[in-house]
């Protein structure tokens, strides 16, 4: 009997908690939004988180992207092959980046690298109790460290996955084309019959922007809880990853599901 | 790091993401080569219009002329509905034939404009007399069947 109610108050517990953090993160999201226009007021901030989150993220987006290419443009010609359609190679690198793999791996990366830096930061932050200092000088710690950060994921994630998008297509020519010898007016020519702009790249461009919101939303949130330990920060670096991640893929089959019927 | 040389980095950046989109519409999707714009729309009407679907090419001589507007079920006379875009810059005489052919073996499906002989042209809202439907296979080889079947008796 003791240890159904234990099991029962475990439960409660643990569901209490996600309830919690489900809500104060939506507080943040909003407080965010509130104290923007305070932020914008110093851009210079939001410009160096860009660089931070964006700029420093190109070149491990670049490289992962011309590799992600090839490999497909490898793959793809050994299957299409066997139907004699290899020229339908373009196609499929460009509409599998466009549409899945760049917004999807790009904002995994972006998790990775930028995600948990910006967890980190805020969480030594606040170990430190610079966040509380910032207070006491009237200073809100949203509009001076959280917002700058939130805008600058939010900018930063489509542009980079416009990037992987069109330097994957790159890696894809550069095997397809240069080193298979597909022919390459039927690789570009095939690829512009059948992607279409606004169903293909624009659907592609809005699923990065909202796992761009995810991601920045999620390692902010995450940093600003932590409790103010080495263990605390450690622990939340690594949910920022954990959660951001599984986050992306559920999104994405959602976003997927009712954008390409 | 000082603030004008983070303004040029993240300037970089914005300008790579801006080429990349670009490169994106212009090279791999299709927003140069849809270069239909001005249309004009006319009817055609077909009893089985096999896996058409709106936005199919409409092709004169190979050419897209123009795209399937919309596609729907005349519930009084029970055939099926065609509007077609064609481009303002190609006339086509009232006697056209419209017919629905698939490209390849297993193609997608589109509409073969053939050209009659009449003086006057097809204007906006017109109808299209003159059509033939989409080749149902299960037809075919039925007919084919049939027709061997009666050449043994």
């Amino acid at each position: 009997m003791n240890k159904l109610l234990n099991f029962f108050g475990n439960l409660g517990f643990a569901l209490r908690s996600k309830l919690y953090r489900l809500g104060a993160g939506t507080r943040l999201f909003f407080l965010t939004l509130i104290y923007s226009a305070d932020s914008f007021r110093r851009i210079h901030l939001t410009i160096r988180e860009i660089y931070y989150t964006g700029v420093l993220s190109l070149v491990i987006i670049v490289v992962s992207a011309f590799f992600v290419g090839m490999v497909l443009g490898l793959q793809g010609y050994y299957t299409l092959e066997k139907y004699g359609s290899s020229e339908a190679i373009g196609v499929l690198v460009a509409l599998a980046l466009v549409r899945e793999l760049g917004p999807v791996v790009t904002a995994l990366l972006f998790a990775g690298r930028a995600g948990t830096a910006i967890t980190a930061e805020i969480g030594l932050m606040k170990a430190t109790e610079q966040l509380s200092a910032m207070e006491m000088m009237a200073v809100s710690p949203i509009a001076r460290i959280i917002a700058p950060r939130f805008w600058a994921g939010m900018i930063s994630m489509p542009i980079l996955a416009t990037i992987f998008s069109m330097v994957g297509i790159l890696g894809g020519y550069f095997i397809a084309v240069l080193v298979i010898g597909v022919d390459e007016g039927a690789f570009w020519s095939q690829m512009q019959a059948n992607v279409d702009f606004s169903n293909d790249i624009i659907d592609g461009a809005i699923k990065s922007v909202v796992f761009g919101f995810a991601c920045t939303i999620i390692a902010l949130f995450e940093g600003f809880d932590a409790p103010p330990t080495a263990e605390g920060v450690s622990r939340a670096t690594t949910r920022t990853v954990v959660i951001s991640s599984l986050t992306v893929l559920g999104l994405d089959f959602i976003l997927t599901s009712f954008m390409f019927v | 790091m000082e603030r004008a040389k983070i303004d040029i980095w993240v300037g970089i950046l914005v300008a790579l993401g801006i080429a990349a989109l670009f490169a994106l519409a212009t090279k791999v999707g299709n927003l140069t080569s849809n270069d239909i714009r001005e249309t004009y729309t006319v009817l055609a009407h077909f009893e089985n219009i096999g896996g058409l679907k709106p936005r199919a090419p409409i092709k004169g001589a190979g050419v897209v002329v123009g795209r399937v507007k919309t596609i729907v079920f005349d519930t009084e006379a029970y055939h099926a509905v065609v509007e077609l875009d064609i481009d303002k810059r190609y006339v086509f005489p009232k006697d056209t034939f419209a017919n629905i052919y698939t490209s390849g073996l297993l193609g997608e499906q589109y509409i073969g404009l053939e050209a009659g002989g009449d003086e006057k042209n097809l204007l906006a809202g017109d109808l299209i007399t003159h059509t033939q439907d989409a080749v149902v296979l299960e037809k075919l080889i039925s007919q084919f069947l049939y027709s061997k079947a009666s050449e043994e008796e």
